[in-house]
């Protein structure tokens, strides 16, 4: 599964999901019809969760509020992290849940409409449950980078239109 | 006119320098004419260089350029190629490769002495030959051999007056690349009539299927040749003038002194930089060399598919597809391209006569343009049916 071509459809598909298995024949020489087959092969293994688009909301006039929730949670015999971790994740309005190393526990990144709505969230469903024995909260002030990509930034192309 | 030297007058400004012109004029073009990279020096390349600006590396350095870029330089070729250079007096830091190929041929040519070189070719190659006052001897290299300098085609040129040929491969114009066989008959050629061999290999990391073959790394080449290679290229580093010449400690003693008088050195900012790139750059120079190869591959499908015949090119970032079909000059249909779809190629013409027929047309742009340039062009094709 993890020979060089696979890896490099994936990567190719990471970086623009809306490209036909046509093209990525074109780039990397397998034919089309075993790109189809390896990434419908990809998406049933689950390697290729879901194709999504990067938005960025405020220039599309939205608002929206993140925040990163640090979490301590109290373990018993029958609930390891990923019981916990998993009911955290089932809320919609989380986006990320990652179990660190460090002073916490669970790293969780919370998106809401308003700063009340993420703080209501965060104090109604989150800190009350059993397992959590501590969080602290950062709102999220101005977002730099996502998904790789610069958000407030676009290089312009200046080199000259024709060179040696 | 009056104040203009004889041997300027000699020489003509560049094909693309008058194409360059024309594009000016023109709003909303986009362009497969770009000779260089679109991607920006990797980040850490230029945080480096901004880290010694605050260190305060702003002095002349040796004339030979910064000791720890040559001993980079020289453990690079040495692992690359098993070509050894001595970092002391067998490798000199100039001012990119157009700086290196001054040098070497000003260090070496006597008037009347002729040097080979090969078109479609890089249109500094002639200008410099007669600057340094010598005679440029081309030879046109041909399609249906992949644009391939020949042996035969090399001897048949060869005179009691040739002192040196030119090679660059990978190729700018055509992104034709020589394997080492091939390259092994031209080193028993130079051997043979005592020639030496000017090798620029700044394309040498856009090799796209099989390895590169160093010139100096064939049988008795080391000594008969100067290797000439940089930063622009594999790094993305155009801009910062970095380039390199190795070779025979007695010719690069004899170029040095040039550059100590016309050049003193390379700027200190830019060879700091060149440090941080040899040292740290393995990573990103794949990440581009494998974007290139797709693309590669996306324009040579797509040439082809337009009826415009184009050879595999296996170096650069450059195609060379023929025109053969349409009955139009390079130069008229380069023209016509850019005014009546705004999309900007070289015309061949402009690297020597064997490029009549031609356009050069780089894929060192995103995806999204070269499709777009890719419709452009088959839009226009349909209309000259």
């Amino acid at each position: 599964m993890k020979d060089d071509k696979t890896i490099e459809m994936l990567q190719i598909l990471e970086e623009d999901a809306r490209i036909t298995p046509a093209e990525i024949s074109k780039m990397t020489g397998v034919p089309e019809k075993n790109v189809s087959e390896l990434i419908g092969k990809l998406e049933r293994k689950g390697a290729i969760i879901k194709y999504k688009t990067v938005v960025d909301w405020e220039k599309a006039g939205v608002e929206y509020i993140y925040a990163l929730i640090d979490l301590k949670v109290n373990l018993d015999r029958d609930n390891g992290y990923d019981s916990i971790a998993e009911r955290i994740s089932m809320f919609p309005e989380v986006e990320s849940v990652r179990l660190v190393s460090g002073n916490y526990d669970l790293a969780v990144i919370v998106k809401g409409k308003s700063m009340k709505d993420v703080a209501s969230f965060i104090a109604e469903k989150i800190s009350t449950l059993e397992q959590v024995r501590d969080t602290v909260t950062h709102f999220s002030l101005k977002m730099y980078k996502r998904e790789g990509e610069m958000l407030h930034k676009k290089d312009a192309d200046r080199r000259l239109a024709v060179s040696a | 006119m009056k104040h203009i030297s004889n041997r300027v007058q000699n020489i003509h400004s560049s094909g693309i320098r008058k194409f360059f012109d024309l594009v000016l004029g023109v709003e909303d073009i986009i362009s497969l004419g770009v000779g260089e990279p679109d991607f920006v020096t990797p980040w850490h390349i230029r945080e480096a260089c901004i880290y010694s600006l605050e260190r305060g590396y702003t002095s002349y350095t040796s004339n030979w350029g910064v000791l720890e870029l040559r001993e980079l330089i020289a453990d690079k070729l040495r692992g690359d190629y098993g070509v050894e250079y001595d970092p002391e007096g067998e490798i000199l830091i100039t001012t990119g490769v157009s700086e290196g190929m001054d040098l070497v041929l000003r260090a070496t040519i006597n008037p009347s002495d002729e040097v080979i070189i090969p078109e479609p070719g890089y249109v500094a190659y002639k200008p410099c030959v007669i600057l340094a006052g010598g005679m440029p001897v081309t030879i046109d290299t041909r399609i249906d051999n992949d644009f391939k300098a020949t042996p035969e085609e090399i001897t048949s040129k060869i005179t009691e007056n040739t002192k040196a040929i030119i090679l660059n491969y990978p190729n700018n114009p055509t992104g034709s690349t020589m394997k080492g066989s091939e390259l092994e008959e031209i080193a028993d050629i130079a051997v043979e009539h005592d020639l030496l061999v000017i090798s620029d290999e700044i394309y040498a990391k856009l090799t796209y299927e099989g390895t590169h073959t160093c010139f100096s790394s064939l049988n008795g080449m080391r000594n008969n040749t100067i290797l000439l290679n940089g930063m622009s290229k594999a790094y993305a580093m155009t801009g910062w003038r970095i380039g390199y010449a190795c070779g025979n400690r007695e010719i690069l003693e004899n170029m040095m002194k040039i550059h100590q008088y016309t050049m003193l050195c390379s700027p200190i900012t830019a060879q700091m930089a060149a440090v941080e790139a040899l040292r740290n750059s393995d990573d990103s120079l794949r990440k581009m060399v494998t974007e290139y190869n797709r693309r590669r591959n996306l324009i040579v499908k797509g040439l082809n598919s337009i009826g415009l015949h184009c050879f595999e090119p296996k170096g650069a970032f450059y195609t060379f597809p023929s025109i053969a079909d349409f009955n139009l000059k390079s130069e008229e249909f380069a023209e016509r391209l850019l005014r009546e779809e705004m999309l900007a190629v070289v015309p061949g013409n402009a690297f020597g006569n064997a490029g009549e027929g031609y356009l050069r047309c780089a894929y060192a742009v995103s995806r999204e343009v070269l499709n777009e340039a890719l419709s452009r062009l088959e839009r226009f094709v349909g209309r000259l049916g």
